[in-house]
């Protein structure tokens, strides 16, 4: 069984908060227990047997209280001192220009590197390297959480925030939005790639470049100029192409993601087709409408998104 | 020896006494005590089948029972209807029924105006589900988060029904708030000085303040989002030079005192049941009851611990991560109290003292993880998530919930004359603890493996999908202990064992008398030489102590009532004018401003005015001392002329801004400008009118041999009107005008 993944970080950020969060659970299980156990002797103790005596009064005693005045006040004095130790350590200062940025929208996500390249819901790091995200939002307030990784940072309009984000091991993470954003905020999650530096650069110097060529396959290219025609490219940008509408995410390198909707379906030739038939039925209340596609432009288009690497 | 009250003298009293009309037409404290808790029930039902719906929807992941849309709106409904309609009312419904038995009076202080209280209630209820049929419950979630609750992003009329439904139901708790502050301070029974009140008596008492001076910026943020909503302004669009986080800061400050609102009275209802179950007088009743005191203090100066997850930097987090950490030493005092309370003693346990005693526990395990959300760094990974779920449900319901029913158990047979049943309640009581704790304490896991809150559903990660289903059988399990509840009660008011007079042996006046008791209340009160009357009653040795004269109870009812409207008052134009400042300090350029639209000399005449008709009013209560009639009545009359001349003045200054253009909506300046003079207008309005009034009553020869006391009273809310104008004119005409 693995630990939840609040307790189980991947950068130091989150491991400072784990610790802190572990050091208070022990403190706050002691009282609990304590408590339970004052409460659990009453119950057997002081229960009321036929034929008992009147107990003897006791109005107060000043002493005790004084004692259960001080000792919890000492004890959050510790527990804050603790805090005041971790505060810096699991939100460092910002010291410089963000790495990346990234906007929460309503109900996606979308990343741009400092490097130029544009992604939406997947987010590629290098491991071992302190990543600075800024965090924004195109709409209503959302929250970037990725509890292995960092704190969670809401994402406000004209209030950005910031994080360092880091992972010490290769892998996928995990997150979600966290303040509730509308109808869709359920799928608004977040995978978090972090990779070893090599294959970053690579990721990221390939995600800086339009997708190669287009193929010259007929069917994309009917995919393409069905892409133009049905106002896909309204919303959607493809980089290499005329557009770079920003209003929903970019498909720049849409075949390479793993899941389409922030999460809600995952990213094979038939998901995509899906999505592409009934949005509103993959996920209800997103911004994508129903262009009532025929089968055959379904199957163009696919063609053509599945070029997009 | 005992001392019987003199009958009050204003106390209406119904022609007819049965019947339904008798209850809807009701004045009677304790007809209005059970309207509030029958009413609350009802919504207690609706609000609970919201919480097994969207339980249904969470057993399984990626489920489709229902809708998202649908799930946001019950959602949204569900933590309204149990905060505002079904908490509160409970409270205040006990509130209404005991504090005036456990005072020894015979009413509240104001029956009309407690009638008044209660039937907003349903009308605010009302109004919050008539939004179904107008397109779609609200679903921005409890807290209405702007810019989410905006028009742009919820253009259904849901969230304007929300904001309406809250206001009526504010206005409601704060007229409730007023009375009961009233009925404590001026209709205790001889000899119940305030450092004798029983402690239920005591903390809805402090409570009250927290009401009156809370709920207002509730309503000042509120009516903020209906001008947004209605007319198009921006106080949270940031878009549009608004700021998203004060909706956030306003709500929150009124959000944390309403977290004690909802459970200082039930801490009551524990320090009076505790005691009487385990046969000792409580532990420390002083550091109990100051307790309180110092809880209500520090309620306003945590609010920004909701806000940790913002980024408002380490001092702020730091500062709110300190004060939330010091509200948990006078909670922790309590309990420390109670269970000294039940040490050494010889405890009952019949179904009351059970839930009160599951409540002491499940409330820790609630405050000490609120401990962990007071912890800043720790707050940034768990808040949003289902551990904060289970941590507010462990206060509210495991808390409060449980001290509610507890005080059902306990005060039932009071209110009936019947017993409830101790079998189904010993039912009820192990279904509900351990529904209760099935459903939340595995949220906490949920939260850890990084699961937030107010998702419809949710991928099937590891443990997510077997976590949620034992929540949702939990909460099967609470709501058929809801149910055996429910039938327990009306099983047992038609043949629950008769209860008589006093069947817990309780020390506190209000089983002093019949249960139920008579419509009066008391033919006689016992003499009260302490906290116990009952107990010292039965141990005639131990009174050693004289009866005090009480040498505290010299409040003027009316002038009670209108010091606390004031004060509640003050807080409403408190955060206008805090609004004002904040807009008008860093105002985008291009838009009307203060120093070019308004003009401070032509506004100084007409404060000039109303400043003067305070002056006027003042001699006219002299003069109406003096019984000097014909000078009272020129001197009001002055008055009223000298306030419809500032009305004027301000209708001209508005004509002038409208036909330049300024209207509104136009930036956050008018914006500001006109809700903080509208509203004050609007009280200057409700002044003349009740200045009107008593002109009339003057004319028809009222006062001629009675007090001066309703134009005292009149008097000092027309005072303070006038005082906040002064503010309002040196905010927003001097000061912004340099």
């Amino acid at each position: 069984m693995s630990m939840p993944p609040v307790f189980d970080p991947h950068s130091p950020e989150a491991r400072a908060i784990s610790v802190l969060f572990a050091q208070t659970l022990v403190v706050c299980a002691a009282i609990g227990l304590l408590v339970a156990v004052l409460v659990g002797y009453c119950v057997v103790r002081f229960r009321a047997r036929p034929g008992d005596p009147a107990p003897a009064e006791n109005p107060g005693n000043k002493r005790l209280e004084a004692v259960w005045t001080a000792v919890p006040l000492g004890i959050l004095v510790l527990l804050f001192i603790l805090t005041a130790r971790t505060v810096g350590a699991a939100d460092p200062p910002v010291d410089r220009e963000p790495d990346l940025v990234v906007v929460g929208h309503q109900w996606w996500w979308e990343a741009t590197y400092k490097e130029g390249a544009v992604t939406a819901n997947e987010i590629h790091i290098p491991v071992g390297r302190k990543v600075l995200v800024r965090i924004e939002s195109a709409d209503v307030i959302h929250d970037f959480w990725v509890p292995q990784l960092a704190r969670k940072i809401d994402a406000i309009p004209g209030h950005p925030g910031f994080i360092w984000m880091e992972a010490d091991a290769p892998g996928p993470y995990v997150g979600t939005c966290a303040e509730y954003c509308g109808v869709e905020h359920a799928w608004m999650r977040i995978l978090v790639i972090a990779e070893p530096q090599a294959e970053f650069d690579a990721w990221l110097a390939h995600e800086s470049h339009p997708a190669s060529a287009l193929s010259s396959d007929e069917a994309a290219a009917r995919g393409a100029k069905v892409f133009q025609e049905k106002t896909c490219i309204n919303c959607h940008a493809v980089a290499g192409s005329a557009h770079d509408a920003r209003v929903a995410p970019s498909l720049t390198h849409l075949a390479e993601r793993k899941t389409l909707g922030a999460g809600v379906i995952g990213n094979t030739p038939a998901d995509l087709a899906h999505w592409l038939r009934d949005p509103q039925g993959v996920k209800q209340g997103c911004h994508m409408p129903n262009l009532n596609l025929t089968d055959p432009e379904v199957n163009d288009l696919v063609t053509y998104l599945e070029t997009l690497k | 020896m005992s001392v019987a009250l003199s009958p009050l003298e204003h106390r209406p009293v119904n022609a007819e006494e049965s019947g339904l009309f008798s209850w809807v037409g009701t004045v009677d404290h304790k007809r209005i005590g059970i309207l509030y808790l029958l009413t609350a029930l009802f919504f207690f039902a609706i609000g609970g089948t919201e919480a097994m719906i969207l339980r249904l929807q969470l057993a399984r992941p990626n489920s489709a029972l229902i809708s998202a849309e649908a799930y946001n709106q019950i959602f949204t409904m569900h933590g309204t209807t149990m905060i505002f309609l079904v908490v509160m009312p409970t409270l205040v419904g006990f509130g209404n029924y005991f504090v005036p038995l456990m005072i020894g009076a015979r009413d509240m202080a104001f029956p009309r105006m407690n009638a008044m209280s209660f039937w907003l209630f349903p009308l605010g209820g009302f109004l919050l589900h008539f939004s179904a049929l107008t397109g779609g419950a609200p679903s921005a979630g409890w807290f209405s988060y702007a810019p989410l609750s905006e028009t742009p992003f919820s253009s259904t009329q849901g969230t304007d029904y929300w904001i309406l439904a809250i206001l009526v139901l504010g206005i409601g708790s704060v007229s409730t708030a007023i009375n009961l502050i009233a009925t404590i301070l001026t209709l205790r029974a001889p000899g119940l000085l305030i450092t004798r009140l029983p402690l239920f008596v005591w903390m809805t008492f402090v409570t009250s303040f927290l009401i009156i001076l809370a709920i207002p910026v509730l309503n000042a943020a509120l009516v903020m989002l209906l001008i947004d909503r209605q007319l198009d302004a921006h106080f949270f669009l940031a878009s549009e030079g608004g700021n998203v986080l004060l909706w956030q800061h306003f709500f929150w400050t009124f959000g944390h005192p309403e977290v004690y609102i909802m459970a200082l009275p039930a801490f009551g209802m524990i320090s009076e049941i505790i005691p009487v179950f385990s046969r000792k007088a409580i532990f420390g009743y002083e550091l109990v009851a100051a307790s309180t005191v110092a809880i209500a203090v520090l309620s306003f100066g945590v609010w920004a611990h909701h806000m940790f997850a913002v980024g408002l930097g380490h001092t702020a987090d730091m500062f709110f991560t300190a004060s939330s950490m010091l509200i948990a030493v006078p909670t922790g005092i309590k309990i420390f109290n109670w269970i000294a309370t039940m040490w050494g003693g010889s405890i009952r346990f019949t179904t009351a003292m059970l839930f009160a005693t599951a409540f002491l526990v499940e409330f820790v395990i609630g405050g000490l993880s609120g401990i962990t959300f007071a912890v800043a760094p720790i707050d940034w990974q768990v808040t949003d998530s289902y551990y904060v779920v289970a941590h507010f449900h462990y206060v509210l319901f495991g808390g409060t919930a449980f001290a509610l029913m507890a005080a059902t158990y306990y005060w039932f047979p009071k209110m009936s004359g019947r017993l409830l049943s101790e079998r189904l309640g010993k039912v009820h009581f192990w279904m509900m603890v351990v529904g209760f704790n099935a459903t939340f304490f595995v949220q906490h896991f949920l939260g850890i493996l990084g699961m937030p809150r107010r998702v419809f559903t949710y991928p099937d990660l590891p443990y997510w999908g077997t976590l949620n289903m034992i929540s949702t059988v939990g909460a099967g399990i609470m709501g058929l202990a809801s149910l055996v509840f429910v039938a327990n009660i009306f099983l047992s008011i038609k043949r629950g064992a008769l209860a008589g007079d006093n069947p817990w042996e309780a020390w506190t006046l209000e089983w002093a008398t019949t249960s139920p008791p008579p419509h009066d209340n008391f033919t006689e009160v016992p003499p009260i030489y302490g906290r116990r009357p009952l107990w010292d009653l039965d141990h005639p040795s131990d009174s050693t102590h004289a009866l005090e004269p009480p040498k505290d109870m010299s409040f003027d009812k009316s002038m009670v009532a209108v010091w606390t409207f004031v004060a509640s008052e003050t807080g409403f134009f408190v955060i206008l004018i805090i609004a004002f400042i904040f807009f008008n300090a860093s105002l985008p350029a291009g838009g009307p401003t203060a120093a070019g639209s308004l003009d401070m000399k032509r506004t100084g005449l007409f404060t000039a005015c109303l400043v003067s008709s305070s002056l006027t009013l003042y001699f006219s209560e002299k003069a109406l001392e003096k019984r000097r009639h014909v000078a009272a009545v020129s001197w009001l009359v002055a008055t009223i002329v000298l306030g419809v001349v500032f009305m004027l003045g301000q209708a001209n200054e508005y004509r002038g801004l409208f036909e330049r253009g300024i209207v509104v909506n136009s930036n956050l300046f008018a914006t500001t400008f006109f809700t903080l003079t509208g509203f004050h207008g609007l009280h200057v309005t409700l002044g003349l009118i009740a200045l009107g009034v008593v002109l009339a009553r003057t004319l028809a020869g009222d006062f001629k041999n009675k007090s001066t006391s309703l134009l005292r009273s009149v008097g000092l809310y027309w005072h303070f009107v006038d005082v906040v104008w002064l503010v309002v004119f040196y905010v927003v005409y001097v000061r912004a005008s340099r």
